[in-house]
């Protein structure tokens, strides 16, 4: 109860200080040397949380999208083979680091977005993809018994048993994914992407502590709040199956 | 009619199965019963093709079922399991329409069907149609899994160790609920289990197997009083196997004419019922409702090795 009054506490005050920053501007002066300014005013805060949000969606998207695929392929009969090799390219990705992945594709991709959501594609994938693996092969071995014997096609088993009990456990693996994603979305402002980073390189460069905090805290607020609804989500789909 | 002919089942160079043939009439329920690892799952899991036969056929009716795509045979005979299988993310009656909906029954025809099932298996609709398995007990589950496998009507129901997982008190009246269901619809019924008990309080038949061979196919009271190979023998346990041999048979099958004193005992009950009240009650002979006697005489002689 507590927890989930803080969590609508910091939401409302994460929201104040997107659309009017002015007011907060004594919380950051402390931080502040030479009468720097308090408050990031280059560009908004406020379209800068939703860039940096919409990249987010978009590379987890991707990430949830093709780390599905790749396991419902490699638990079917014919793909079972490819198994290995999945889990190789996927702990790559996650090893990989993402600054790395930057430096690599702007000079395919060139300065801005792009770059960014390859990164973070690359970074979120091995969650899902790994969530997505346990989901289809841990459920119990009499319910696939009982759905083979009573003349579910391959693909009904799928749809109907497999995706839906897997559920909750991709969901879990999305909500990783968002998380580290959000955190590390903000290296992608090195490269000209529109994300919050962007305030707190910003902080770093004119030794500005408090455009460093403030960038910082919008992010961390923002990762609570999705890791908090993840997770209502999954044990929304969870407490209808008996789980925990 | 289930005809199964000469069904082989080899992994690697190893026979699972090894020759079986068999032939269960229509209404009939036989009961596999043998050690695990005598092939008794594997040859069940044959006829609805879980598993593909190595060499040999099956025929329902006449129809070799290899000639018939997997999972639309499988949609015309119905599977209960240990354990259940119910799907957990599911309700009750999404459960039981399962098979029906494969099939495209049309909706109230669905909902029609999971009420009678339920009524049937003695769950209130009212109450159990929304539920989830995991809100079910055990017996509960059982029920519903095995109403799930008789939704669609099918005229062959397999069932692998379906009482398992239940405890002795609850799987006594599920067997016996079993036992009514069956002939009530007059389901041709194929039954797994390990416990020769079971396989003689259920079955018309019981089918032996040792080793993936059949060693004996035949009733009970036969398989009791002449077991074919030293292995039945010793499955059958001979220390109670006159209490088994009297529980076969229904009191009103030994009632002779006469009068007796006492509480009356339902001709429905098993000599085994009425012997045990014979020796608690202290008395040699019980009047049977409905009229006759059944005598301490009678149940030692229907006891004994004739």
């Amino acid at each position: 109860m507590i927890g989930r009054a803080l969590l609508a506490l910091s939401a409302l005050a994460l929201l104040a200080f997107l659309v009017a920053p002015g007011p907060f501007a004594p919380l950051f002066q402390p931080f502040t040397r030479n009468n720097a300014p308090a408050i990031y005013t280059q560009t908004s805060l406020l379209s800068l949380t939703l860039s940096h949000l919409a990249i987010v969606a978009v590379a987890v998207a991707a990430s949830t999208i093709v780390g599905l695929v790749l396991a419902v392929l490699v638990t079917r009969k014919a793909g079972r083979e490819f198994l290995p090799l999945a889990r190789t390219v996927t702990a790559v990705g996650q090893t990989f680091p993402p600054v790395a992945v930057l430096a690599l594709s702007v000079p395919v991709m060139g300065f801005g977005t792009g770059p960014t959501l390859v990164a973070l594609f690359l970074y979120g994938l091995l969650p899902v993809f790994e969530n997505a693996l346990a989901g289809l092969t841990g459920q119990p071995p009499q319910v696939a018994e009982a759905a083979r014997g009573m003349g579910l096609t391959p693909r009904q088993r799928l749809w109907q048993i497999d995706l839906p009990l897997a559920l909750p456990l991709l969901l879990a693996g999305m909500r990783l994914t968002a998380v580290i994603s959000l955190g590390t979305a903000t290296i992608g402002s090195t490269v000209a992407a529109r994300t919050l980073g962007e305030v707190i390189i910003a902080g770093l460069l004119s030794s500005n502590t408090a455009f460093v905090l403030q960038g910082g805290l919008v992010v961390g607020i923002l990762a609570v709040l999705i890791h908090h609804g993840f997770g209502a989500l999954e044990r929304r789909a969870g407490r209808r199956m008996g789980l925990a | 009619m289930i005809e199964i002919r000469n069904l082989t089942r080899l992994y690697g160079r190893t026979a699972v199965v090894d020759d079986v043939s068999l032939t269960v009439d229509s209404g009939q329920l036989l009961v596999l019963v043998g050690t695990s690892g005598s092939g008794k799952t594997t040859l069940l899991r044959m006829i609805n093709r879980l598993v593909e036969p190595s060499a040999g056929r099956v025929l329902i009716d006449g129809v070799d079922t290899a000639t018939l795509p997997a999972h639309l045979l499988r949609r015309r005979i119905g599977y209960a399991i240990q354990g259940h299988g119910l799907f957990p993310h599911r309700t009750v009656a999404q459960n039981i329409a399962t098979v029906p909906r494969l099939l495209g029954w049309p909706r109230a025809q669905i909902d029609a069907r999971v009420d009678e099932l339920l009524h049937l298996f003695q769950l209130d609709p009212a109450v159990f149609r929304d539920r989830m398995p995991h809100q079910l007990s055990g017996g509960q589950a059982q029920r519903v899994g095995v109403a799930r496998a008789l939704a669609a009507k099918p005229d062959l129901l397999l069932m692998d160790e379906p009482f398992g997982a239940l405890d002795p008190l609850i799987r006594a009246k599920a067997q016996a609920d079993l036992k009514e269901i069956q002939r009530r619809l007059g389901t041709t019924l194929i039954l797994v289990t390990h416990d020769m008990a079971e396989a003689v309080a259920l079955g018309d038949r019981i089918a032996v197997m040792d080793k993936g061979r059949l060693l004996q196919d035949d009733t009970p009271a036969t398989i009791l009083t002449d077991p074919a190979t030293p292995f039945v023998r010793d499955l059958i346990g001979t220390s109670d196997r006159a209490l088994r041999l009297l529980s076969l048979t229904p009191v009103a099958a030994l009632a002779t004419p006469g009068e007796a004193p006492g509480p009356a005992i339902a001709p429905d009950a098993s000599g085994r019922d009425a012997l045990a009240e014979c020796l608690w009650s202290g008395r040699a002979a019980l009047p049977v409702e409905g009229g006759g006697i059944v005598t301490l005489d009678t149940l030692r002689a229907q006891a004994s090795q004739r």
